[in-house]
C-alpha cells in the first residue's frame, strides 16, 4: 500500500472532446442557424456604413412600390419609405431590445432564483409567493398592464417583456439552485470553512450558468417576437420609428392589397427567431448532460441482435432450462464498443439457483437482461451467441414468442422495488395486468388470483394492500409484491438482478428466505445477480464468478467459497470484511477492473494478478472444466485444498 | 381527492386576492389624474377637490382598496367612458366570445400537442421525428399575429376557403355552423405555438419515461409495445404535460389579443388593446381582471387533473 | 486532557425532530422524531461504529456531530464547546477539528472544479496557508491517500468512485482534524475497492492519531473498523458497548436479529423474521419498546413503557435498552 495504486493508466482516460464550438458547428441545423443569424446581426451592425436611404424619408411620390423596383429591392411602404432600409434598421431594433429584455430578465430573474433556492425556506416562500403572483397573470396580459401604466413606447415594451420574463427564469433557477443546495458538495464547501455567499458564488453559480445559458437562448427569440408583438399592435415602437413589429402592423392595414409590405417584415422576424431558436436547440443539446451522454434516447422493446457469425451449434446440455452459449453483448456509442458481455456460458437446471457474481461493470447483469431482449437498445445490442429455452434459440425467436415467454415462463424480480413499480398503478392494476397479459380469465378472476399471490409472498392485510400504490408500502412490501407479480404466471426461470441489495439487513434476509421457500415449492429456477457472497451462500446452488464480461470461475457454492481457484476470486473473498472475524486484514484487489472498450490480451485480471506471468498476457484462455462440474478460466489456478478457509 | 380540491380552491383565494392588490396599484401607478381628465377645461381646484372626494380619491390608499375590493365583489366594475356603458356588461359579453376562441384553441393544441409528441418520441431519431421535430420548431418560431395574417392572406383573399375576420357573417349568420366557420382560422393560428410547446414537452417527456426502470418492468411483463407506451408511458408523461397545458392556457388567453386584433374577433383582446389605446382605464382594469380570474381557474383544473393522474400528490 | 481515552466528544440526551409547531390554523403538524434521546461519548482515539438500517437516525446524528445541522434538544459538545454554538459563530474553528467524510464520492465533490481547487479551500480557509505552502501540503495530502499529484488538475468526473472517495478523505484531512465522522463511506464502493479505502482509513487513523465515528449499515464492516459500537433503532440507542462484546454477546433483542440476519460468506440459512415487518411510524412513535412488535420476547411491559438504557452485570460499559436482555 506505499506506493501508488494506479498502474494502469487511470482515471479514465481523458476523452478529447471537441469543444462546444465545434459541437455547435457540427450540428447542421445549429450551423444553419449560427449561419444566418451571423448574416442578420452583421448586416444590421452594419446598417449606419451601408448605403441605405433613410428609412424614415417619406416621399409620397414613391408609394407602394412593389419589390424588386429599381432602387427599392423590397419595394415602399404607403408613405414611399424604402422597406429594404426600414427593415435592416428595424431588425437591428428589434434584436437589440430582444436581447437586452433577454439580459434584464436573465439577470434579475437568476438572481431571485439563486437566492430564493438558497436562501432559508421563509425568504425562499417569500420569493417564490411573489413570483406565483405574476406568474398568476395570463403573460401577455401582463406586460399589456405595463404598457398601458407606463404607456406606449419601444423602451416601455422591453421594460415589460423583460419584466415579465423574470418570473420564467427565477422559477427554473431557483429550482436547480435548490437541488444543487442540497447536493453534498455544499456541505463539503461548509466543512472547508466557506462562508455561504461564497458557496453561492463559487460552488453553486458555475453549475448553474450553463442552465442560465441554455434558458436564455430558448427564450431570446420568444423575447423577440413578444417586443414585436407590442409594436405590432402599436404599443411598441412609436412612427415614425421602424421596429419589425411596428412594420408588419402598420402593413397590416393594406394586406389585401399590397402583402409585400406586411410579409417581408415578417418573414425577418422569423428568420431571426427560427435561426435563434436553432442555435438555441445546438446549445442546450451541448450543454445539456444528458443529452450529450445520449442518455434521453429511446430503448426499443427488444435488444437488436447483430449476430454476425452463425451461432455455435454445440450440443447442448442435457434437461437444462436455460443454456446460454458464448453470448456476447456490446453497447455502441459513437465509435467505441464497450464489450460488457464477451462471450458467456452458462446454464440452469429446473429448480436451481444460480448466482452470479461480480462488481460492477463485471457484466453481470447485462448478461441477464441480454436473456430477455431487457437490455436497452440504443446503445445495446447482442453481438454473438445464443440463448436456448428449453432448445429453443431465444436470439433468434420472433418477437411475439418473447412477449409470451416475458413474465410468463421467464420472469423477472429487479433491483429498486420502487423504481420498478409503476407509481401511477395500484398494486392491484399491476398485478392483474401480468396474469390478464398471459391468462385467459376475467379480471375478477385476475383479482382473486393476485390477491392469493400477495398471500403467497406473506404480505398482510393482502386485501387492503392490493388498493394502495407503490409508494404506500416500504421497500420491503415492494419487493415483495415484484416477487409476487414474477410468479404470477407458473415461471420457470426468475431472474433476479440484485433483488436485496436496496433493502436493509433484517428486510434482505426475510426477502431471501421467501424467495428460497418458493422456488423450491414451484420449482422454479433462478438467475441471482448479487455481488455479494454472503448473499450467494444463502440461496444459490452453484455461482459463476464474473469479471471484465466473461465468467472466471464457476461451480458449486461451498466449493468455490471453499477453494476457490480463480485467483479473482480468492481476492474477491477475502477483500470483504467476514462478520466474526474482526482481526483479519482486508485484503484489497489494487488497481482498478479494466475498461470493457479496452481489454488487455490475455487474462483481463492479469495486471492486478500477483500470480500473472508472461503466459497470461496473450491468447485466449479458455473457461477449462475440472472436476465436480467447476470450470476456472486460468492458466495458474490456485491449488484446490479441502481445507476450510472462508467459514469458520 | 374531493378534499384535496377543496384545500387548492382554498390556496386560490390568496392568489386571486393577491391579483385584485397588483391590479389596483397598477391602476393608481397610471400617470394622470381622474378628476382632471373628468373635468376636463372645468378643472378648478374646488372641482377636482369634489370630484376626488365623491370618487373616495382623497382618502387613505387601504380604504380605497377596500372599497374598491367591495365594489368589485358586487359586480360593479365602473362605467366605461369611451362605451359609456358598464364595464361588466361589456367585459361579460366579450369574454365569451374569448372563451370560445381560447378554449378551441387549448383542446386542439393539447391533442395535436400531445400526439405530435408522442409520435416523435417512438420514432425518435427516425424520419417522422426529424421532420415533426422541424415542423414544431417553425411553429415556435413564427409570430402568431404573423402566422395569421399569412392564413388570412391564402385562405381568406386567395382561396376564399374562410371568412377573414368576425365571428358571424353579417347577412345570414349565427348559428354553429356559421361560428365554426368563423372560428377556423383564429383556433388554428392561436393553437399553433402552443401546439409546439406541448410537443417538444411530451416529446421529451415521453423520452424521459420511456427509460425508467418501471418501462422496464412492464415489458418485463410481457405486455405489448402499444400497451407499454399509450398505458405505462403516456399516463406517467402525462403528469408532467397537464401543468404545461395548464401555463398554456395564459398564453392562449393572452395571445388572444393578438389574434383577436388580426381576426377582429369580439373578444377580450381587441377590446383590450383598443381600451389601452383610448385610455379607458375601467374597462382594461375589468378585462385584466377577468382574464387573469380565468387563467387562475384553469390552472386548477390542471392542477387537479395531475393530482387525479398522481397518487403521490394527494397528501 | 490530550491522553488517549479521554472523552473528545460527548452527546447529551439530543433529539432531532422534523416538523412539528403548528399551522396558521393551530392544527398540530406532524413531526418526525429522527432522533430521540441519544446520549454516548466519543473518546480520544478510538473508532466509534455507528450501525443500523435505514431510517434509524445515522446520518441526522452525523451532521449533527460536525455541526451540519443543530439538535433540537440535548446538547453536544467538543471537548468543552457547544458544537451547535461553536458552528453558527464559528464555523471555521469547528471545521478545524471535525471533519467529514460522505457516502457519495462523487456528489460530494463538484464536477466544476479540479481536485486542487477542492482541497485548496480548506487549506485557505481554514488553515491560511500561503501558496508554496498549499503546495507542499497538497503534495502530502494526495500521498497520503494514495493518488498521485498529476491528478490534481484533473475534474471529479475523470475519476473511479475510489478514488473520488481517497479525495474526499484528503478533503477531510486536509484541515488536521482531530475527530472524522465518515458517513457510510464505502457503501457506495465495489467490494474490491472498499477494501482499499478502508485500509487506507486504517493507516491515516494510525499515522495521525484521528478519532473516527464510522457510520454504516454493514455489520461486518463495523465490526471490523471499531473499537465501541453503537447501535440505533428508530432513532435510540438500542445498544452501545465495545465491539467485542457486542458481536459476541449482544443484549438487545434487535442487535441479535441483525447479526442473526446478516449473510456471511458459508452460512447457508440466516434467520429470517416469518412476516413482512415494519418499522413503527416516525411520526408517532409507540409509548415503549420501539422493537417491541417485532420482538420474540416482548411483553405488556415493553410495550406500555420505554426501557432504559441499562448496563449489562458484567460490563458496565456495555449498556442495552431492554428489559428483557441476553
Amino acid at each position: 500500500m506505499t506506493d501508488h495504486t494506479e498502474a494502469s493508466p487511470t482515471p479514465k482516460t481523458r476523452t478529447n472532446r471537441p469543444g462546444a464550438f465545434a459541437l455547435l458547428v457540427n450540428n447542421r441545423l445549429a450551423a444553419g442557424g449560427l449561419l444566418v443569424l451571423g448574416v442578420l446581426v452583421i448586416t444590421a451592425l452594419a446598417a449606419p456604413i451601408l448605403p441605405l436611404a433613410d428609412p424614415n424619408a417619406t416621399a409620397p411620390a414613391d408609394r407602394l412600390h412593389l419589390p424588386f423596383t429599381p432602387n427599392h429591392p423590397f419595394g415602399t411602404d404607403m408613405l414611399g419609405r424604402d422597406i429594404l432600409s426600414r427593415l435592416i434598421w428595424g431588425t437591428r431594433v428589434s434584436l437589440a431590445v430582444g436581447v437586452s429584455a433577454t439580459l434584464i430578465a436573465a439577470f434579475f430573474g437568476s438572481l431571485i432564483g439563486l437566492i430564493a433556492g438558497f436562501s432559508s425556506k421563509r425568504v425562499d416562500s417569500v420569493l417564490m409567493r411573489g413570483i406565483d403572483m405574476v406568474m398568476a397573470f395570463p403573460y401577455i396580459l401582463l406586460a399589456l398592464s405595463i404598457v398601458a401604466v407606463l404607456g406606449p413606447g419601444l423602451i416601455n415594451a422591453l421594460y415589460a417583456i423583460a419584466v415579465v420574463n423574470i418570473p420564467f427564469f427565477a422559477r427554473n433557477i431557483r429550482g436547480i439552485t435548490l437541488g444543487l443546495s442540497r447536493r453534498e458538495f455544499v456541505d463539503a464547501a461548509r466543512l472547508s470553512g466557506k462562508s455561504r455567499p461564497h458557496i453561492l458564488l463559487s460552488e453553486i453559480l458555475p453549475n448553474v450558468l450553463p442552465v442560465i445559458v441554455i434558458t436564455m437562448s430558448t427564450t431570446i427569440g420568444w423575447m423577440i417576437i413578444e417586443t414585436a408583438g407590442l409594436s405590432f399592435l402599436g404599443l411598441g415602437a412609436q412612427p415614425p420609428q421602424a421596429d419589425l413589429g411596428s412594420m408588419l402592423g402598420e402593413g397590416r392595414k393594406i394586406l389585401f392589397t399590397y402583402p409585400h409590405v406586411s410579409l417581408v417584415p415578417g418573414v425577418m422576424i422569423f428568420a431571426l427567431v427560427m435561426s435563434i431558436n436553432l442555435i438555441g436547440d445546438g446549445v442546450r443539446d451541448i450543454l445539456d448532460p444528458r443529452l450529450r451522454s445520449g442518455a434521453l434516447a429511446r430503448p426499443v422493446a427488444r435488444t437488436a441482435v447483430a449476430r454476425s457469425r452463425k451461432p455455435d451449434t454445440r450440443p447442448l446440455m442435457e434437461a437444462t432450462v436455460l443454456d446460454v452459449k458464448n453470448l456476447r453483448t456490446e453497447f455502441r456509442i459513437g465509435s467505441t464498443v464497450l464489450k460488457a458481455v464477451g462471450g458467456v456460458d452458462l446454464h440452469l437446471m429446473p429448480g436451481e439457483c444460480l448466482g452470479l457474481v461480480g462488481e460492477s461493470g463485471s457484466g453481470k447483469s447485462v448478461t441477464a437482461m441480454s436473456i430477455m431482449g431487457l437490455v436497452p437498445t440504443p446503445p445495446g445490442e447482442i453481438a454473438g451467441g445464443s440463448i436456448f429455452y428449453r432448445g429453443e434459440d431465444l436470439v433468434a425467436a420472433k418477437d411475439s414468442r418473447i412477449r409470451v415467454l416475458r413474465g410468463g415462463a421467464v420472469s423477472h424480480v429487479f433491483q429498486d422495488p420502487l423504481s420498478t413499480l409503476h407509481p401511477l398503478f395500484t398494486i392491484a392494476d399491476q398485478l392483474i395486468e401480468t396474469i390478464l397479459a398471459h391468462q385467459p380469465m376475467s379480471r375478477t378472476e385476475a383479482r382473486d388470483h393476485a390477491l392469493d399471490l400477495l398471500k403467497q409472498v406473506r404480505i398482510s392485510n393482502p386485501d387492503e394492500r392490493l388498493n394502495a400504490y407503490p409508494h404506500e408500502l416500504s421497500g420491503g412490501m415492494r419487493q415483495r409484491v415484484c416477487i409476487a407479480m414474477a410468479l404470477a404466471n407458473d415461471t420457470e426461470i426468475i431472474i433476479a438482478d440484485e433483488p436485496t441489495t436496496a433493502l436493509d439487513v433484517t428486510v434482505q434476509a426475510q426477502v431471501l428466505a421467501l424467495m428460497d421457500n418458493l422456488r423450491r415449492e414451484k420449482n422454479a429456477a433462478i438467475l441471482f445477480i448479487t455481488h455479494d457472497f454472503g448473499v450467494v451462500s444463502a440461496i444459490c446452488d452453484r455461482v459463476a464468478v464474473m469479471y471484465a464480461g466473461r465468467i472466471v470461475e464457476t461451480g458449486r457454492t461451498e466449493d468455490i467459497l471453499n477453494s476457490p481457484a480463480h485467483p479473482y476470486t480468492r481476492k474477491l473473498i477475502d477483500c470483504v470484511p467476514v462478520l466474526g472475524e474482526p482481526e483479519r486484514r482486508l485484503e484489497a484487489i489494487e488497481g482498478l477492473p479494466p475498461s470493457v472498450d479496452d481489454l488487455p490480451r490475455g487474462c483481463a485480471f492479469a495486471p492486478r494478478c500477483p500470480y500473472a506471468d508472461a503466459d497470461c498476457r496473450h491468447g485466449d484462455i479458455a473457461l477449462t472444466a475440472t472436476n465436480g462440474g467447476r470450470a476456472v478460466r486460468c492458466i495458474h489456478p490456485l491449488a484446490q485444498t479441502t481445507e476450510e478457509t472462508v467459514v469458520g | 381527492m374531493a378534499a384535496y380540491i377543496f384545500r387548492r380552491l382554498l390556496a386560490a383565494i390568496p392568489v386571486l386576492f393577491g391579483l385584485t392588490v397588483i391590479v389596483f396599484f397598477i391602476m393608481k401607478l397610471i400617470p394622470g389624474d381622474p378628476a382632471t381628465a373628468i373635468l376636463g377645461s372645468y378643472a378648478t381646484p374646488e372641482n377636482v377637490a369634489r370630484i376626488n372626494a365623491e370618487l373616495g380619491l382623497d382618502k387613505p390608499m387601504l380604504q380605497q382598496y377596500v372599497i374598491w375590493l367591495g365594489n368589485i365583489l358586487h359586480g360593479d366594475f365602473g362605467r366605461s367612458y369611451s362605451l359609456n356603458k358598464p364595464v361588466l356588461d361589456e367585459v361579460l359579453g366579450r369574454f365569451s366570445a374569448t372563451l370560445i376562441l381560447a378554449g378551441t384553441a387549448l383542446v386542439l393544441c393539447s391533442i395535436l400537442g400531445l400526439v405530435v409528441g408522442i409520435v416523435s418520441a417512438v420514432r425518435q431519431f427516425g424520419w417522422a421525428d426529424r421532420i415533426l421535430t422541424f415542423i414544431v420548431l417553425i411553429g415556435i418560431s413564427t409570430p402568431s399575429f404573423f402566422l395569421g395574417l399569412l392564413l388570412i392572406l391564402f385562405f381568406a383573399v386567395k382561396t376564399r376557403l374562410f371568412p377573414a375576420s368576425g365571428m358571424y357573417a353579417i347577412y345570414g349568420g349565427g348559428g354553429i355552423l356559421d361560428l365554426i366557420h368563423h372560428l377556423t382560422l383564429p383556433a388554428i393560428t392561436l393553437a399553433i405555438v402552443a401546439t409546439g410547446v406541448i410537443a417538444r414537452l411530451t416529446r421529451t417527456s415521453m423520452l424521459e419515461v420511456l427509460r425508467q426502470d418501471y418501462i422496464r418492468t412492464a415489458r418485463a411483463k410481457g405486455l405489448s409495445e402499444r400497451k407499454v407506451v399509450m398505458k405505462h408511458a403516456f399516463k406517467a408523461a402525462l403528469v408532467s404535460v397537464v401543468p404545461v397545458i395548464g401555463i398554456q392556457a395564459g398564453f392562449v388567453l393572452g395571445g388572444a389579443v393578438y389574434i383577436e386584433t388580426v381576426f377582429q374577433w369580439p373578444g377580450i383582446g381587441s377590446m383590450l388593446v383598443t381600451a389601452i389605446s383610448t385610455r379607458d382605464l375601467l374597462l382594461v382594469q375589468g378585462g385584466v381582471l377577468v382574464v387573469a380570474a380565468s387563467y387562475v381557474i384553469f390552472n386548477l383544473i390542471a392542477d387537479a387533473v395531475q393530482t387525479m393522474l398522481d397518487p403521490r400528490l394527494r397528501r | 486532557m490530550d491522553n488517549a481515552g479521554s472523552v473528545l466528544m460527548s452527546v447529551t440526551n439530543v433529539d432531532r425532530f422534523f416538523g412539528g409547531g403548528k399551522t396558521l390554523t393551530r392544527r398540530e403538524r406532524p413531526k418526525l422524531h429522527a432522533l430521540s434521546d441519544v446520549t454516548l461519548d466519543i473518546r480520544r482515539g478510538e473508532t466509534l461504529g455507528i450501525v443500523g438500517e435505514s431510517g434509524c437516525g445515522k446520518s441526522t446524528l452525523a451532521r449533527l456531530l460536525v455541526g451540519l445541522d443543530r439538535p433540537t434538544g440535548g446538547t453536544i459538545r467538543f471537548q468543552t464547546e457547544d458544537v451547535a454554538a461553536t458552528a453558527a459563530r464559528a464555523p471555521r474553528a469547528l471545521a478545524q477539528k471535525i471533519q467529514f467524510v460522505f457516502q457519495d464520492p462523487v456528489s460530494s465533490l463538484n464536477p466544476r472544479k479540479t481536485i486542487r481547487a477542492i482541497l485548496n479551500a480548506p487549506l485557505v480557509h481554514l488553515l491560511g496557508l500561503d501558496r508554496a505552502a498549499r503546495r507542499k501540503r497538497l503534495t502530502e495530502l494526495m500521498d497520503s491517500v494514495n493518488l498521485r499529484p498529476e491528478f490534481l488538475d484533473r475534474y471529479p468526473h475523470e475519476f473511479s468512485g475510489g478514488q473520488a472517495q481517497r479525495i474526499g478523505i484528503a478533503r477531510a484531512l486536509a484541515a488536521n482534524p482531530e475527530l472524522i465522522v465518515l458517513d457510510e463511506p464505502v457503501s457506495a464502493l465495489d467490494v474490491s475497492v472498499q477494501a482499499q479505502v478502508l485500509n487506507i482509513l486504517d493507516e491515516l487513523k494510525r499515522g495521525f492519531s484521528l478519532t473516527y465515528v464510522f457510520i454504516s449499515h454493514d455489520l461486518s464492516v463495523i465490526e471490523s473498523v471499531s473499537d465501541r459500537v453503537v447501535v440505533l433503532y428508530f432513532g435510540r440507542i438500542a445498544e452501545i458497548g465495545s465491539a467485542g462484546s457486542i458481536f459476541r454477546n449482544p443484549r438487545h433483542q434487535y442487535t441479535k436479529l441483525l447479526l442473526n440476519s446478516a449473510p456471511a460468506p458459508g452460512r447457508r440459512s440466516t434467520f429470517a423474521e416469518d412476516a413482512e415487518t415494519e418499522l413503527p411510524d416516525p411520526f408517532h412513535p409507540p409509548k415503549g419498546c420501539a422493537f417491541a412488535a417485532r420482538c420474540p420476547r416482548a411483553d405488556d411491559m415493553c410495550r406500555a413503557s420505554r426501557p432504559p438504557l441499562q448496563p449489562a452485570p458484567d460490563s458496565s460499559g456495555h449498556l442495552a435498552a431492554c428489559y428483557h436482555p441476553g
